[in-house]
């Protein structure tokens, strides 16, 4: 990539998956018109899903996926240890993600459900943060392309990245959107970080609050304003459970 | 004609690149004779039958989206339609007409994804996509072109390209305004030619020669070529309705794999394009017929890298059968897009065709609405066994035919990615 002659640095990235579906890694073919560029600007030297190429001299990792087995514990490690910036890609890295859903269950009862009595290596559902330090997160289920170009462009410039300090009641409002709770339909958008171009509000289906708590969220507000929509604790609990966004949060319901 | 026999081959893929989710494959050849091959499954398990479990029916087909980043519009679908089936719920005509609409643009979106992005680089002897930005600016110019369709059209259809949130118990929550109906239909046309170019270009790479017959199966179709529920059918002659799909896939542990492995009438099928291909082949559009016939493709075809033709000829099917939807729609004035329903403790099945072949999902319901149990079949999962019994006999006739370790190993990976496994969906 060169413009008017001044060459900027091309860093050397790689991309990784752990316990997870994929997805976000997938979001980054995606938007086929900047892919040429998107590449230009970067230099792929291990990225599985897409190429057989591989080194191991990179510099900015991304991480999608939770971390549940020694062999990914070992893992993210050796990839910490490499890495001078590592980047956490997802709801599952960054908050465990629906991962968390079988934290309401013992492991062996998780494993007898699906394998019967057939061993299987599992252990708790962590964040990447949990295991190593992590320098940024990259939120969503999945992420966002657009953000992800975004944040490759901030690096390569050497600026900081800031995330939006808003809600997705902001960004839903912007495009003059009826409420969807208005419409019957429960929403987490108010205690949610805007970025998502408020996709599963204007798409009807309510926020689920993939991308994490928005800063100074007003919890106590959500619960009075949901509860008085006819919402039962139950599906609020259900709903701020889903990517364990809120986990810890006291004043939302939590499940069973 | 080299005929030496290599004596000694070791072959250790781990994991194999350019497909979704972590396999390895491990090949030792020991005095000319096939020692080992194996088709090892390492992905970790997120145990999804567990994590339905407590959940209300309506935030299920959510979850079930995120089985998968690639085939999330099917599982969501399949969520939502094996639950529907257990209430008893008719949806409405044109919610159906969406929901197909969504699998048709999820279809095109993995199918352009493993041709152009995973399969691609193998014909042209590199390392990934990467390079033919450089080298093969118009194949790299129609994959993006395609791909940037399907994933409009996932968009509009589902809300998004990958975990959609449209689809509820009972239809989906918004038919797609007209004007954006019409500007798909623009996008549509513009994206023809460069699917016409894609079978130029493609049709000039040969693809190994290698066969082992093996059983197919699929939906059944009766005179159309169907994606979204109906019976099963395998070409050995089996045919059962959707809520026997466990007498259909026989599930099985084996101890060098985290996903499960299936078996019907003999020790492996397949499902997949080639399965539809080979059923149903009299259903396909038209269009897509007329592409099978000029590329000299009749049922049945026992090669397993056809499925990369049958991929490439199912791409005709969807975007032709999507134009004829589509105008269907806008000329409708029909808005009903979810049906009510009424609670009850139930059970029910949905099998549909996912772009990697057919998919099962089960839910039992209790009274409150909650899921108490769940069981999803990915077809991954039922094609592991048929790319192990395709490796061994591949590995054997390839030594015999005196290739080396090279050939080889290029050979056997070239075998899994036709299958375009999603491995992490398989274990899920």
């Amino acid at each position: 990539m060169k413009y008017l002659g001044i060459e900027l640095p091309k860093p050397k990235v790689a991309v990784f998956g752990f316990t997870g579906c994929e997805g976000c890694q997938l979001q980054l073919a995606n938007n086929e018109q900047n892919l040429k560029d998107l590449f230009g600007l970067i230099e792929v030297v291990d990225f599985r899903l897409i190429s057989s190429d591989k080194l191991d001299n990179f510099e900015i990792a991304f991480v999608e996926g939770s971390i549940t087995t020694e062999h990914e514990i070992q893992a993210i490690k050796a990839i910490r240890s490499q890495a001078k910036v590592l980047i956490a890609m997802g709801a599952c890295a960054c908050l465990g993600g629906v991962n968390n859903l079988r934290a309401r269950f013992q492991i062996p009862d998780i494993v007898a459900e699906v394998y019967g009595e057939h061993k299987i290596e599992t252990g708790p559902v962590r964040r990447v943060a949990d295991i190593v330090p992590v320098d940024l997160e990259l939120p969503g289920c999945p992420i966002s392309k657009l953000e992800f170009e975004w944040l490759v462009r901030q690096l390569i410039l050497g600026i900081e990245p800031h995330f939006p300090r808003y809600s997705v009641c902001v960004e839903c409002k912007q495009r003059i959107n009826t409420c969807v709770m208005d419409m019957g339909t429960l929403c987490l958008g108010p205690i949610t970080m805007a970025g998502c171009d408020a996709v599963c509000p204007r798409n009807r289906a309510g926020c689920w609050g993939c991308r994490g708590p928005v800063e100074e969220a007003n919890y106590e507000s959500l619960v009075d304003v949901l509860r008085e929509h006819g919402f039962t604790d139950a599906q609020i609990a259900e709903r701020a459970s889903f990517f364990n966004a809120f986990a810890g949060v006291e004043v939302l319901p939590s499940l069973g | 004609m080299k005929v030496t026999v290599e004596e000694s081959v070791q072959i250790d893929v781990e994991p194999i690149a350019r497909v979704e989710g972590h396999g390895n494959i491990k090949i030792r050849v020991e005095d000319g004779r096939l020692a080992e091959c194996t088709w090892e499954v390492v992905e970790t398990p997120r145990f999804f039958e567990k994590m339905f479990q407590g959940l209300s029916i309506e935030t299920a087909p959510l979850l079930a989206a995120r089985v998968c980043g690639i085939c999330s519009i099917s599982h969501a679908l399949s969520s939502a339609r094996a639950i529907e089936r257990g209430l008893g719920i008719e949806v409405p005509e044109m919610a159906s007409k969406v929901r197909l609409l969504a699998k048709h643009a999820e279809t095109l979106q993995s199918h352009a994804l493993h041709l152009f992005f995973l399969v691609a680089p193998d014909l042209l002897g590199v390392g990934s996509a990467i390079p033919l930005m450089e080298t093969h600016p118009e194949l790299i110019s129609i994959a993006t072109q395609i791909k940037g369709y399907a994933n409009k059209a996932s968009d509009l259809f589902a809300g998004r390209t990958s975990h959609p949130m449209v689809f509820t118990i009972g239809g989906t929550t918004q038919r797609p305004r007209q004007s954006q109906l019409l500007q798909l239909m623009v996008d549509l046309e513009e994206t023809l030619p460069s699917l016409w170019k894609a079978l130029e270009i493609l049709r000039c790479f040969s693809l190994p020669s290698f066969e082992r017959e093996t059983e197919y199966v699929s939906l059944k179709g009766n005179g159309n070529y169907p994606f979204i529920g109906g019976d099963l059918i395998s070409s050995d002659g089996v045919i059962k309705p959707e809520d026997e799909y466990r007498a259909m896939t026989n599930e099985y542990m084996v101890d060098h794999s985290t996903s499960k492995f299936a078996k019907l009438s003999r020790e492996s099928f397949a499902v997949g394009a080639l399965a539809r291909f080979n059923n149903n082949y009299s259903g396909l559009h038209p269009t897509a017929r007329e592409v099978a016939e000029e590329l000299g493709l009749n049922p049945r075809i026992d090669n397993p890298y056809y499925h990369n033709l049958a991929q490439l000829i199912e791409c005709f099917h969807v975007i032709y059968e999507s134009r004829d939807l589509i105008r269907e729609i806008i000329e409708s004035t029909d808005y009903e897009v979810a049906a009510p329903y009424e609670i009850k403790a139930c059970e029910g099945v949905s099998a549909l065709e996912a772009p990697r072949g057919i998919l099962y999902h089960y839910y039992q319901i209790n009274k409150q609405g909650l899921i108490e149990r769940a069981d999803c079949v990915i077809p991954t999962g039922q094609n592991h066994a048929n790319i192990q019994h395709d490796l061994e006999e591949l590995v054997e006739q390839m030594t015999a035919e005196g290739k080396d370790e090279a050939e080889i190993s290029l050979l056997a990976q070239m075998l899994v990615r036709a299958y375009d496994p999603c491995i992490s969906c398989s274990v899920h």
